[in-house]
């Protein structure tokens, strides 16, 4: 069972995206610090372990050419070996910060080139693996940026061909070792996911049809893959194979938000966000999963949804045209 | 974001504002040839080839103030004239309305569904001119062609596109409020029950598969809503049955359009952001923008034919009573051409615009019923 807890208050409401709530455990000082993007400006929290706010900060996304302000996709904490970085995706580019948001140390303007008139021009999906931080684009490409282990000398190393259509999200995992290679999955508009193992080169390793739906988003942990898509099912393939394992009919609306460690969070524009748990059964070695806990937020399009601690004992939402960080933790 | 959201955008608010012109034309007893006339002359303006071919080009969305802008030029397209308080309402539950259509859309693309329905509605007004008409279904056609391929992908851009265009916009708007479909602080019901999105199916499943993707165990849960699966899906052909009520007309003349006007000064700080920027409409805009109504082709009223005004109120102190009220936050500033330093996209806007201006009439001591026995006399 999970109770309500104090909401944290933004400056700005949520935008109707999805994977709009980024969150960085920092267990060590007691703090957390949240992301979300508001439009055209994404703001950074950090709050003491009660939800008391602390500190907050906006940023811009950096201009350019247009009758509108740039558009902000996606704010993201990158966990690297050596550093944390938070990246900011836009309809102009990527920036990268120091971890609070105070210093931009790279920018990277998106290229429209081959884009056709009709075509949004953007960058979505963030994840870091190793000391990589990968990013995706409207074009289907997957950026890999090369991060030094200080300063801001990052270098675009890759760009992976895998999609067609629009990325939407990423998510990675530290490599489990010799025989679980797959460590990253990308996923697009059109439902497809490309799993890759990291490297100086990246490698394809196999992709998942999609079925006519987006998959918003994806997760990654310990060889299992959990995508959540737009008819509202989530799906569970073995990374490795690609196999499907488990099919759930969780949401009414599209799914807008996943996390995954070591419980499964589901959040979709439905108001409800749902908490499974997963197992390998004992026989076949397959997974397993069992359905924890539901929670409807009364009247929110939740737009994002994140646990806030390694155990997954709370979580925190955000919901479009919402001015606060819903939170919630276990009894 | 989506550079194939302004036609929809443009058509479904256009078709709430005939809504709600309709029913204040009935409500306030305008003889039925003028309304229709008035009626007439803003939906030819509305669908006229040109201006169709403007907002069809794939561009960015225009801000607030620039769309409102637009929308004063085709509320005046008739010999009807609106004051600035009922414009203001006029808008406030045009988009408040199209606001909740998007939001509750069960799939995106279900918007294009919601647009049909106000074109079929829109139909209706016109239904004794061919000309008109014509013109509406060649809209149809373009509809069609342009977004019946998208795939789901692309329609959730679209969708994401028009909610952070109507994001922080809570305005309490009567009709909805009694109807229990919006909340007290502004924010609409979401129900937890009803038909799924076509293509959705009813939660509570848990299936397994194994390593031959064979199913081996299937689980139930409780989800927390009360669901059924869509019956069937719209048409989108141009005569159908849509199956979705969102869009089609939800006034009449006993349901008087009314609204608070409080409820949305949560986040000034963001609401304000559009206001701040240093030029209120970069140069681009009023480009596009010069275009756009450029294509209006608004034709003058000439000859005899009266011109009235239509009141958003009940009465006209009420309407005056709403003017000097407005909270602040809400004020929509229709674009001062004249504050552009540009002088060539001045001067070409102002040309295109200059016939008209949109006159603050005269506030008369006489009460409703005698403006409208005068305006009868003249007849």
């Amino acid at each position: 069972m999970f109770r309500r807890e104090r909401s944290i208050p933004l400056r700005g409401s949520a935008a109707a995206l999805c994977n709009n709530l980024s969150v960085l455990q920092l267990p060590g000082r007691n703090l957390t610090h949240f992301g979300v993007v508001h439009g055209p400006s994404a703001q950074l929290l950090s709050a003491a372990p009660e939800g008391v706010p602390l500190a907050q900060r906006q940023l811009q996304a950096k201009e350019g050419a247009g009758v509108s302000p740039p558009l902000i996709t996606q704010v993201h904490w990158c966990v690297l070996p050596f550093r944390v970085l938070l990246v900011l995706t836009s309809h102009r580019g990527i920036q990268m910060y120091e971890s609070d948001g105070s210093v931009m140390v790279y920018w990277h303007a998106l290229d429209a080139g081959d884009a056709s008139l009709v075509q949004a021009v953007f960058a979505r999906g963030i994840a870091s693996s190793g000391h990589f931080i990968c990013v995706g684009m409207w074009s289907g490409r997957v950026l890999v940026f090369d991060i030094p282990a200080k300063g801001p000398n990052i270098v675009l190393s890759e760009e992976l061909a895998g999609h067609q259509t629009p990325v939407t999200d990423i998510a990675t995992e530290p490599a489990q070792g010799q025989d679980c290679v797959a460590d990253m999955v990308t996923a697009d508009d059109s439902g497809l996911l490309c799993v890759w193992q990291s490297g100086p080169e990246f490698k394809l390793l196999t992709r998942i049809p999609g079925f006519g739906v987006p998959c918003p988003s994806v997760q990654l942990w310990q060889g299992t893959i959990a995508a959540g898509y737009g008819n509202g099912q989530v799906r569970l393939y073995e990374a490795s194979t690609g196999t499907l394992h488990v099919q759930i009919d969780a949401h009414a609306r599209a799914i807008c938000a996943l996390d995954l460690a070591p419980e499964l969070l589901s959040a979709a524009e439905d108001t409800f966000v749902h908490i499974w748990k997963l197992s390998r059964s004992p026989e076949g070695g397959y997974i397993e999963v069992e359905h924890c806990h539901g929670e409807c937020v009364p009247d929110t399009q939740v737009c994002g949804a994140r646990f806030c601690d390694p155990a997954g004992s709370s979580f925190a939402v955000t919901g479009y045209d919402l001015a606060e960080i819903l939170r919630f933790s276990s009894m | 974001m989506s550079v194939r959201t302004l036609p929809l955008l443009f058509l479904n608010l256009g078709g709430e504002m005939l809504y709600i012109l309709d029913q204040r034309l009935r409500a306030q007893n305008i003889p039925g040839d003028k309304a229709r006339k008035v009626l007439n002359d803003i939906i030819s303006t509305m669908f006229n080839r040109k201006f169709m071919e403007e907002l069809f080009k794939p561009q960015e969305l225009y801000s607030k103030k620039a769309l409102r802008t637009v929308y004063d030029r085709l509320a005046h397209a008739s010999i009807m004239r609106l004051n600035q308080a009922s414009m203001d309402k006029l808008y406030d539950l045009m988009t408040m309305a199209f606001k909740y259509q998007v939001l509750l859309c069960p799939r995106p693309k279900d918007v294009l569904l919601v647009t049909f329905n106000h074109l079929d509605a829109i139909k209706g007004f016109i239904r004794d001119s061919p000309t008109i008409l014509h013109q509406v279904d060649e809209t149809f056609q373009q509809l069609t062609e342009i977004y019946g391929g998208l795939s789901a992908g692309e329609f959730q851009l679209i969708r994401q596109t028009l909610l952070i265009f109507f994001q922080d916009l809570h305005i309490r708007v009567s009709i909805f409020l009694k109807d229990k479909v919006q909340n007290s602080n502004g924010r609409f019901v979401l129900p937890v029950s009803g038909p799924l999105p076509w293509g959705t199916k009813v939660p509570g499943l848990i299936r397994t598969f194994n390593n031959k993707g064979e199913e081996v165990r299937k689980v139930e849960f409780k989800h927390g809503g009360s669901y059924v699966a869509a019956p069937k899906e719209g048409s989108f052909e141009l005569y159908g049955d849509r199956v979705l009520k969102l869009g089609t007309n939800m006034y009449s003349v006993n349901r008087p359009v009314e609204t608070h006007m409080s409820g949305a000064s949560e986040n000034l700080a963001a609401q304000t952001q559009e206001s701040i920027a240093p030029n209120p409409l970069a140069k681009e805009e009023l480009n596009l923008l010069a275009r756009l109504i450029g294509g209006m082709e608004i034709k003058k009223p000439s000859g005899p034919e009266p011109g009235f005004r239509l009141n958003l109120f009940t009465t006209d102190e009420e309407e005056e009573q709403a003017a000097l009220t407005r909270p602040e936050e809400l004020f929509y500033e229709v674009i001062n051409i004249q504050a552009t330093q540009d002088q060539q996209t001045n001067e070409e806007l102002a040309r295109i615009m200059g016939e008209f201006e949109i006159l603050d009439q005269p506030r008369r001591s006489a009460s409703k019923g005698d403006d409208l026995l005068a305006m009868m006399d003249e007849l």
